[in-house]
């Protein structure tokens, strides 16, 4: 075969002049060419790849915006609540910036849910990808404490009262629960200490964390090479040259599918920010546009959409300490998904009915599960709450069984793709 | 295997550098932990927050009969109740649907150890945020309330996660709070002058 010339070389060119110098001293070139020109990404991907890339145009979002409001929030018990008013009344565009981070945050976790749900849609938490996945939950994780630290800043009444709540939760721990709650708020109750420790993490400690953890994540992507809807893996068939038969370079190809999805995005995401940004109570709840009051409990507390799966079940148990650990079983069940599932296939394509349905029903419990967190806990969504609890964790405690049960349908040799 | 590895004329003692390598790694390991010490500490209560703790008072006399009067003391709401004869009475009959009808599980101060959770029996003083996990439990004093059911002697219902307890703050059954609403320390220096945070064991500010 001839002599590859260009970005399929896997070598780059050498260049003279400044772009030369400057490549002898900081590999640009190579770092586009290792990562985004010569990276083979498979070449039968669909809709639901496109939530990796939005999930991090999201974090960019996130970040300039944020950067933003810090230029004009003031934290603390006496002027969180009257800043946030005033970026929304007085600072120019500022509504604008706080509706985008605002959205911003529940467009997160829209993407990161969708960009999960694939991971099970297609068995890509299965080896070779469990450290993939498991630093993809890790971002999850630092993603709910950065969006429930940041739902404390505006210092609304139901920010102070799920502060109140969700720190609470550690009270559940045996022994040393209360002197770590007392520890975590620095004072007695929810006060100004509290506020302030949470402005620093969210805008600081937990950032950094999020962005080194993003970058494992795409690291080790880079090591084992993105699944596909077919479950199979690209490296096994490789062309003369090296790269993977079924693979297309990631840039100019996805790129410019990435950028679609971005536009798309981006107009419902604006839709949302200028025509409905509290989404009817969901992005932004009623009882947050009074001041906290320590002496004032909501009538109804709720978290944003988001937690309410999770908040659901810890109010489907009848004990206080049961529903704390299961509240945080269900959120580590994840961790284990590379494990519990013993399919010999990846993708659901060729799984048997059984792996379907179980999948089925665990999307309705989450979903529903994420209804019943948003209603009172009384009557008949409590034993709804307690139905869907159970099917929650059937799906990840009977997976090691009913995922080697039936027979898979036959994995084809290479990917399933259609020319457009 | 031998130990010693040759290196140009020079020999290198594996052994002796394991033993600094680890030396050096523990020690360094507990230099961390002693450096963490003012971090981790510096997130307790400050001293601007244990002086603001200081004992909260009351004059109980001016609470109507059967009326709730709120004090706060170290950020909690601090409930106190001037239980009529009738409210006192409602407080029996219902023990086979307590969780906790003696509070032995339950947090309070021993001369809050009894049937009325309290010093005097007239006077109900309670730590007014839900034992589950802190939301303010609601007065619902009406017995028989056709809000809250037949059975219901009459006491507290939290609007967070449905825990109710009763004239006493003991929790019933069926609610997600484990135990009984807390008792916090308090003593009356003269008759009807409450004074929270402060009794034999508690000497104000913390």
């Amino acid at each position: 075969m001839a002599e590859v010339q260009g970005p399929h070389s896997g070598k780059p060119p050498q260049r003279k002049g400044f772009w030369g110098w400057l490549n002898k001293r900081l590999p640009i070139e190579e770092f586009i060419s290792s990562q985004l020109t010569g990276y083979y990404a498979p070449k039968n991907f669909n809709i639901w790849y496109f939530f990796g890339s939005l999930a991090l145009l999201v974090l960019v979002l996130q970040l300039v915006t944020g950067i933003f409001l810090t230029m004009f929030y003031k934290p603390g018990e006496a002027t969180s609540f009257d800043s946030v008013e005033y970026i929304m009344r007085e600072v120019n565009f500022g509504w604008l910036i706080r509706y985008l981070h605002s959205t911003g945050a529940s467009a997160f976790f829209i993407v990161v849910y969708l960009h999960m749900f694939r991971a099970f849609l297609y068995g890509s938490y299965k080896a070779p990808r469990e450290m993939l996945w498991i630093l993809g939950m890790l971002v999850y994780l630092a993603l709910m404490a950065e969006a429930f630290m940041g739902y404390v800043l505006p210092w609304g009444n139901m920010s102070f009262w799920g502060a109140q709540v969700i720190v609470n939760l550690f009270s559940t721990i045996p022994a040393i629960g209360p002197p770590l709650v007392e520890w975590i708020r620095g004072d007695y109750g929810i006060a100004d200490a509290t506020l302030n420790r949470f402005f620093s993490l969210h805008v600081v400690a937990v950032p950094l964390a999020l962005l080194l953890l993003v970058m494992l994540h795409l690291v080790a992507l880079r090591q084992t090479g993105s699944n596909n809807p077919d479950g199979i893996e690209i490296k096994k068939k490789l062309a003369a040259d090296g790269h993977p038969l079924d693979g297309i370079p990631f840039h100019p190809y996805y790129t410019v599918k990435d950028v679609f999805g971005v536009g798309v995005f981006f107009v419902l995401f604006t839709i949302v920010v200028f025509f409905v940004p509290t989404f009817g109570g969901l992005f932004l709840e009623g009882p947050n546009f009074e001041p906290a009051n320590p002496m004032s409990t909501p009538e109804h507390i709720a978290p944003v959409w988001y937690f309410t799966p999770y908040y659901a079940i810890l109010r489907a148990v009848p004990s206080q300490r049961m529903g704390a650990l299961l509240m945080g079983l269900a959120v580590f069940a994840f961790f284990l998904m590379p494990w519990l599932d013993r399919s010999p296939v990846k993708s659901i394509r060729y799984k048997p009915f059984i792996s379907k349905l179980a999948l089925a029903i665990f999307a309705v419990s989450f979903v529903s599960l994420g209804y019943l967190g948003l209603q009172p806990a009384e009557g008949s969504y409590v034993m709804l709450a307690r139905i869907f609890t159970v099917l929650y964790f059937a799906f990840f405690g009977l997976m090691p069984f009913y995922s080697r049960m039936g027979q898979p349908k036959p994995v084809p040799e290479r990917v399933t793709y259609h020319a457009h | 295997m031998a130990e010693n590895v040759v290196v140009g004329h020079d020999e290198v003692d594996l052994s002796r550098r394991k033993f600094l390598t680890t030396a050096t790694v523990a020690t360094g390991a507990v230099g961390a932990v002693f450096a963490a010490v003012p971090f981790i500490s510096s997130w307790a209560p400050s001293e601007r927050a244990r002086a603001l703790g200081a004992p909260a008072e009351l004059d109980v006399s001016k609470i109507e009969q059967g009326q709730m009067a709120i004090v706060t003391w170290r950020r909690q709401p601090i409930y106190v109740v001037r239980r009529t004869p009738e409210m006192l009475g409602q407080l029996k009959g219902h023990d086979d649907l307590l969780k906790d009808k003696d509070s032995s599980e339950s947090d309070q101060p021993p001369y809050a150890k009894n049937e009325y959770r309290a010093r005097l029996p007239e006077v109900l003083v309670l730590i007014g945020t839900c034992t589950h996990l802190g939301c303010l439990p609601k007065q619902r004093f009406e017995a028989h309330s056709p809000e809250m059911g037949a059975y219901w002697p009459g006491g507290f219902f939290c609007p967070c996660h449905g825990s109710r307890f009763d004239l006493a703050g003991r929790v019933f059954n069926g609610s997600p709070a484990s135990v009984n609403l807390k008792v916090p320390p308090y003593e009356y220096p003269s008759p009807l002058k409450l004074v929270v945070g402060v009794d034999e064991t508690h000497k104000g500010a913390a």
